[in-house]
């Protein structure tokens, strides 16, 4: 294996490095050097950027902004971020938690990315170099994007407001048949007043499900009231096949685990 | 191929070699080093058998490039053993046979470590969370779990 490491102390100076062919951002590693353990040769090389400003995480004002080497267990730990524990805890076992990055899920390929599921889901901003892009539009354009990503930003939600589900075989660790993020405000009478619903493994990427979303809207959360919504969830969606279950499967559940995550 | 240096603490000793760059931790460490005791299962981060302690945090040596520990404080499953005596650990593993081919049991040590350092009380929910990122082929993890939860009465009553 012939592989070298360029460390920059800004994400700046390593934009620059990024630039030339078969290099690649390095994260917490646990995508890119599992490539180049595996016989990987296009990458040959690999940059990193050590500034402490990317492992931060700042809360204020009902604002968040995670840097992007904030790592998985940091998120799952942190006192104000209780509403994404869920999420941060629903990546990998305890050591691949210690090391995966936001940064890296927001590239890492379905059946990966249960952490970039719930920032879809938060309307999160993805923050360059170059400013800010929305979360959506970011991760349409993810793979031909060569910039790092330094952050991501959100609005803090309420614990009730946000829900998150990772569904998996091997408990509690286990790659996703799918995971679910729900972002739901609800007017006084208990009815939906505005709805974000996002889905890991619907597609090769985290997706939207719109058409759930607006089913949804003016709906009570009793399982006659979201029965539409259920329906069409499947609206869009291309799940994607893999050891874990087909296509075919993870459509078919894909309406009872989000009436489970509605409902209760 | 470029050498580049790498000097980090392991098990307490200072360490410097010269590395080809891209080179992983646990290569490094197996190979340069001669620590064999954190395993190659998978180079893949599924197995958990070259888990390690980094500054305190429980790592995947075969996902970590070397040169990232620079100035690094490492620990692995070899430094337990206190002049010839068995860490509390590895004498819980033997006594309830918690090691039969032995390859997962470093890595799984260096999980229930990093747990016990931290909940020195774990439920067995804690130790089947903490030990969830290793496999074992052999044991059908029983007596893992067992043994770690054997350990941390012997921890807590060491304390008493
Ligand atoms: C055993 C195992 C289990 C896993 N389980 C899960 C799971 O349950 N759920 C899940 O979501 N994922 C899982 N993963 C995948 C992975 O660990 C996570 O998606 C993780 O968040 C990836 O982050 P990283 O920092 O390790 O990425 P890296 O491997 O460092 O990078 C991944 C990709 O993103 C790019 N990249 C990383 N950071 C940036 C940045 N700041 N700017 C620009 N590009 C960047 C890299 O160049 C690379 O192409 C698992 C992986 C393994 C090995
Ligand atoms: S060898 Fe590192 S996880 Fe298997
Ligand atoms: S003892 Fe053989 S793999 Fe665990």
């Amino acid at each position: 294996m012939s592989l070298v490491l360029q460390t920059f102390s800004s994400a700046k100076d390593a934009n620059a490095a990024l630039q030339a062919p078969g290099t690649r951002y390095l994260g917490g590693g646990t995508l890119v050097v599992r490539a180049t353990n595996e016989g990987d040769v296009s990458t040959s090389s690999l940059v990193r950027v050590t500034d402490p400003g990317l492992s931060q995480i700042a809360v204020a004002g009902g604002k968040v902004r995670l840097g992007a080497s904030v790592t998985m267990a940091a998120i799952a730990s942190h006192p104000e971020l209780a509403a994404l524990a869920p999420a941060g805890r629903a990546v990998g076992g305890p050591a691949i938690r210690n090391m995966a990055t936001v940064g890296g899920n927001l590239f890492a390929p379905a059946p990966y990315g249960d952490f970039a599921v719930a920032l879809l889901a938060l309307d999160a901003t993805v923050v360059t170099e170059g400013g800010e892009t929305p979360i959506e539009t970011f991760l349409a354009g993810r793979d031909t994007s060569r910039a790092i990503v330094t952050a991501v930003g959100f609005s803090l939600p309420t614990a009730e407001s946000f829900r998150f589900l990772k569904v998996s075989r091997i408990k509690p660790k286990g790659v996703s048949v799918l995971s679910i993020a729900a972002l739901l405000e609800l007017a006084a009478d208990g009815t939906v007043s505005s709805a974000r619903i996002a889905l890991g493994c619907m597609a090769d990427r985290p997706i939207r499900a719109t058409a759930a979303e607006k089913a949804l809207l003016g709906c009570k959360l009793t399982p006659r009231e979201i029965a539409p919504a259920l329906a069409a969830a499947g609206e869009g969606i291309a799940p994607i096949t893999d050891p874990i279950a087909s296509a075919w499967y993870r459509a078919e559940v894909l309406p009872v685990h989000l009436g489970r995550l509605l409902s209760n | 191929m470029a050498k580049v240096p790498v000097q980090f603490t392991l098990n307490g000793s200072e360490k410097a070699e010269f590395i080809e760059s891209g080179t992983t931790l646990l290569n490094a460490l197996r190979d340069k080093i001669g620590d064999t005791s954190p395993k190659g299962g998978c180079h893949q981060g599924t197995c958990g058998a070259c888990s390690v302690i980094i500054d305190g945090e429980l790592r995947l040596s075969c996902l970590t490039l070397a040169e990232t520990c620079n100035g690094a404080d490492i620990k692995t499953t070899a430094g337990l053993a206190e002049g010839g005596v068995l860490h509390p650990l590895q004498r819980a593993f033997l006594d309830a046979f918690a090691t039969q081919c032995g390859f997962c049991t470093p890595g799984m040590i260096m999980a229930a470590k990093v747990l016990l350092d931290r909940t020195p009380n774990p439920s067995r929910e804690d130790v089947v969370e903490a030990l969830s990122g290793n496999i074992c082929r052999c044991t059908g993890y029983e007596p893992i779990i067992q043994a770690v939860l054997v350990a941390a009465r012997a921890n807590s009553q060491n304390a008493a």
